[in-house]
């Protein structure tokens, strides 16, 4: 199953865990799958209406799914996920 | 026509001479280049040391803060016998130690809209060092319109990410983040804190972008973004591409001038403690140890519990701010509640939450438990 890597600032919601196995054949079903295991982050990831908010960048191995299909890029099993947070700090 | 290098000169950089990707004509490149960095702090301090080491010839500093004892963790161009001194006079006077032949012009300003264009424009490249949203934003735009590229880097507790934006050539900051993200979801370092080391290895990985880009040599991060984790001591890359929607580098690009920045991400420019005005919603700490003499008053302390340990009030309840919307049902909005945090910036949202929950008897403690330290209760510690 594809295992989707989150970054330190949404880990509060994922009870700390860095990497979470998600099961789905494609982004959006991935990450139905995360919200249901950890409802929590879902506000943080999808605005009221359902859609991916527009500063969460979501890459599949090394590409943005922007980039991609965007919620229906096609996700293989093993795959890498990674959430890219936007962070400020210096 | 390059400057040439002094005997001084030749001995001091002798070390980059001898490698073939340098040698002399590389150096006195670097002599001849400018750098203009964002930000003497955390990340400011490892970049603008070693540009000053490699021999860039003018190095530009902007930050308009004195040195304070909590930024001595990881700023470590300051030290204890400057706290107090202007950041960018620190910064100059340890740059001339390390390397008196250089040039090193300082900007005792905030980076804004109205001088941005004017202090970036004689500067070969420009090094994003700022510790929030608005700046970074107005960085990448100065940068867009100047035509010049933008070392940017970024932290955050463990985390940083590096990356070389230059329009002319890959995507730009707004390529990969169009939209800042809601105020108050992702916490700044003032609040959230940061591991000292961290913005030491993500800075020397700028500055060394930096050099590679004035030196026109390797590989650098155009088009790449570095993700650096210590805690799992993972370095990822991942493949940016230019936006065709980007609204300040894409082809139907509609910001042409530079915007109200604090405007754009609705939060200040800078990651201070909060410094505006007592608004109605407000209570100060002195205002408060009056009240609670006389008033029955619940206290509502919206930081983590791990901060409690460092400082707390007596009978606060303590719900942390990410917790707060699923345990509305532990309060009683009949109360006459004061929320309190660090600093004030995380119980204003607290605030902002209960009132729009229909609570309607609520204060923000002004300045966090950090004001009552400074101005109540003077044994509490401040953090
Ligand atoms: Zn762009």
């Amino acid at each position: 199953m594809p295992v989707l890597r989150i970054p330190t600032p949404l880990r509060a919601y994922t009870n700390g865990q860095s990497d979470v196995t998600v099961s789905g054949s494609n982004i959006s079903e991935a990450l139905a799958d995360l919200t249901t295991q950890y409802p929590t982050i879902k506000p943080h990831l999808f605005n009221d209406g359902g859609e991916l908010r527009p500063f969460v960048n979501l890459f599949v191995g090394e590409h943005n799914i922007k980039d991609l299909q965007g919620v229906d890029t096609p996700i293989k099993d093993g795959e890498k996920l990674m959430l890219i947070p936007s962070i400020a700090g210096g | 026509m390059l400057p040439e290098l002094s005997r001084d000169e030749i001995l001091r950089y002798s070390r980059h001479l001898l490698i073939p990707e340098v040698g002399l004509d590389g150096q006195r490149k670097l002599k001849n280049s400018s750098a203009l960095i964002v930000g003497t702090g955390g990340l400011g301090s490892p970049v603008s040391l070693y540009l000053a080491a490699a021999g860039v010839g003018r190095i530009g500093l902007v930050d308009y803060d004195v040195v304070d004892s909590s930024n001595l963790q990881r700023q470590i161009i300051h030290g204890t016998s400057t706290i107090g001194k202007l950041k960018v006079e620190s910064a100059k006077a340890k740059l001339l130690d390390l390397n008196p032949d250089i040039q090193v012009d300082i900007y005792n300003e905030p980076y804004t809209s109205e001088n941005a264009l004017r202090i970036a424009k004689d500067y070969d490249i420009i090094l994003d060092g700022t510790d929030n949203f608005p700046t970074r934003y107005l960085t990448n735009d100065v940068a867009v319109f100047l035509g010049k590229p933008n070392v940017y880097a970024s932290i955050f507790r463990f985390d940083g990410q590096v990356s070389v934006f230059y329009a002319k050539e890959g995507p730009c900051y707004r390529c990969l983040f169009p939209e800042p993200p809601p105020p108050g979801l992702v916490p700044s370092c003032a609040e959230g804190g940061v591991l000292g080391v961290l913005p030491g290895t993500i800075g020397t990985l700028q500055a060394t972008e930096a050099l590679k880009v004035l030196l026109g040599i390797g590989d650098p991060l155009i088009g790449k973004l570095l993700l650096y984790n210590a805690l799992d001591m993972t370095f990822d890359f991942v493949k940016l591409k230019k936006n065709p929607n980007c609204r300040v580098c894409g082809p139907n690009a509609d910001i042409k001038e530079l915007i109200d920045y604090e405007e754009f991400c609705g939060v200040p420019s800078h990651d201070h403690e909060d410094d505006s005005a007592v608004s109605s919603v407000d209570i100060t700490a002195v205002e408060l140890s009056e009240r609670v003499k006389t008033n029955h008053l619940m206290l509502l302390d919206v930081r983590e519990p791990h901060e409690l340990k460092i400082s707390s009030m007596p009978n606060a309840v303590n719900i942390p701010l990410g917790q707060l919307a699923g345990r509305l049902s532990e309060l009683d909005s009949a109360d006459d509640m004061v929320v309190l945090c660090k600093s004030g910036s995380r119980s204003m949202r607290a605030l902002e939450l209960l009132t729009s929950a229909g609570f309607k008897k609520v204060k923000n403690l002004k300045g966090g438990i950090n004001a009552w330290a400074r101005e109540v209760d003077t044994e509490l510690p401040i953090y």
